[in-house]
């Protein structure tokens, strides 16, 4: 079900564009407009989600504790798997946000007859989270060039070293093949293993087949069916300078992707694309575990009155020495 | 309107609006269109028609397929002679025929070239291998 109305979904905005640019004409619409708002979208949105979640107390240090927690001098530490200072929660928050460590201790568990248990290495999963997400930040750098006059250089050297292989003409990009293997891949993996079938929602599906469109008609416009790129160019810094054109001739291509990008960027607050943001404010990575150590008060306690033994004495001592009772200061 | 743990969260909200909208603070308003594309060497102006091997929107978008199919054929499969579609003949080769006419490497090829984010000496990497024309100094 999730799988077919994605699909169609997808089917659906290339079907819009095309028919808006290649039919209506509408260029200036599919080329300046949609960008704007998908852009404007994607930024206030995204920063309403993270305020919203900044609204959320979080009272106690709940780190999942994957390591031994820091107690006597003489047991060792784990550091970074169960950190109890804030250097250990930065270097574990760098592992997870650049390596995906958590991901990275994924097993799989089977049930066999007996009843048996077994826990399988699998790392297939992290692998192809990696190689899509880097390869994803790549391409990013990759396009500044269309965003920017001068290029500076480190889009510069991206390029070469993506494009380090020189083969045929225009250079072939590895990130390209790799993107698209992986999201392929991550698309495999959700149809064929059953209970991950079954779980997987329209919103899993979705962004996938919208990734895979976005790297197609990407892939299309580069090595096949060729686009002018200046004029493309001449459209993408109109936009960011604020000088917005639409010149004719690019090619329908071009908009397909355009728009594809434009949803994404506009569906991207909405959805759990929102990860981006949201895995820096994991409060089960991001918080020491020093709950022994300091102090942790929770923020919407009230004012509890209090009336200590020592208060109770100074009340009552001359009384209760006159019943002789024993106090603590005479 | 509460908000916890705020200095860190807002400084890196305002990263993450100056990474998103890096060409914009990068370029900081200032237009940059195409370049003009000087056709206007003396062998072209010479030339009663001016046509180059394919038409004008297609050399545009695929002139780097055209070149990376004559080098296939006259490196590897010996064949000099490019039939064009009019019947006209041409000898295929960068050097010697293309920079013939277009002999502004700087004003046609590189123009182009940097405009759209290429590297210039390293990608494409032609002038690697092939000879550069030379092009009088005030031309540049």
């Amino acid at each position: 079900m999730g799988i077919q109305f994605s699909l169609m979904a997808v089917v659906a905005l290339v079907l819009v564009a095309f028919l808006g640019v290649q039919v209506a004409g509408l260029n200036y619409v599919f080329g300046v407009i949609v960008p704007y708002i998908a852009i404007f979208t994607f930024i206030a949105g995204f920063i309403y989600r993270v305020i919203g979640w900044a609204r959320s107390p979080v009272p106690f240090r709940i780190p999942t504790t994957a390591g031994q927690q820091h107690s006597l001098p003489w047991i060792k530490p784990n550091k970074f798997d169960n950190p109890s200072t804030k250097w250990g929660v930065f270097v574990r928050m760098a592992l997870e946000i650049l390596v995906f460590r958590s991901l990275f201790r994924n097993t799989k568990m089977e049930l066999h007859e007996g009843p048996k248990i077994t826990y399988h290495w699998e790392k297939w999963l992290w692998l192809a989270a990696l190689v899509f997400h880097w390869s994803f930040l790549v391409i990013l750098v990759r396009h500044l060039r269309f965003f920017t006059e001068p290029v500076p250089g480190l889009v510069h050297t991206t390029e070469r070293v993506d494009a380090f292989l020189q083969l045929g003409l225009p250079g072939l990009y590895l990130t390209d093949l790799l993107f698209l293997a992986a999201v392929t891949y991550l698309f495999i993996r959700r149809v064929i293993i059953p209970q991950l079938r079954y779980i997987s929602l329209p919103a899993d599906y979705f962004p996938l087949f919208l990734f895979l469109a976005i790297g197609i008609t990407g892939v299309l416009m580069r090595y096949f069916t060729k686009v002018d790129l200046l004029k493309i160019k001449e459209l993408a810094i109109g936009l960011v300078t604020f000088h917005p054109t639409a010149p004719d001739g690019i090619g329908v291509l071009f908009y397909l992707h355009l728009f594809l990008v434009s949803t994404l960027l506009f569906y991207f607050p909405f959805s759990k694309l929102m990860h981006l943001g949201g895995v820096f404010l994991s409060p089960t990575r991001n918080l020491p575990n020093d709950s022994r150590m300091v102090r942790h008060v929770n923020p919407w306690n009230y004012p509890v009155k209090t009336h200590t033994y020592e208060e109770y004495e100074d009340h009552f001592r001359e009384k209760m020495i006159e019943a002789g009772l024993p106090v603590e200061k005479e | 309107m509460k908000i916890y743990n705020g200095k860190p969260i807002i400084i890196g909200l305002i990263i993450f609006v100056g990474v998103a909208l890096f060409p914009v603070f990068y370029n900081g308003g200032k237009a940059s269109p195409p370049p003009e594309i000087k056709l206007d060497t003396p062998v072209i102006q010479q030339m009663t028609e001016k046509q180059c091997v394919l038409p004008k929107g297609e050399m545009r978008t695929g002139h780097m397929q055209v070149l990376n199919e004559w080098r296939t054929e006259v490196v590897r499969n010996g064949h000099r002679v490019y039939v064009a579609a009019d019947g006209k003949q041409y000898n295929m080769s960068l050097q010697n025929e293309c920079m013939k006419c277009h002999s502004n490497k700087s004003q046609f090829c590189d123009a182009c070239h940097v405009y759209a984010g290429l590297q210039l000496g390293a990608v494409p990497y032609c002038w690697t291998c092939h000879i550069e024309p030379k092009e009088p100094k005030e031309t540049k």
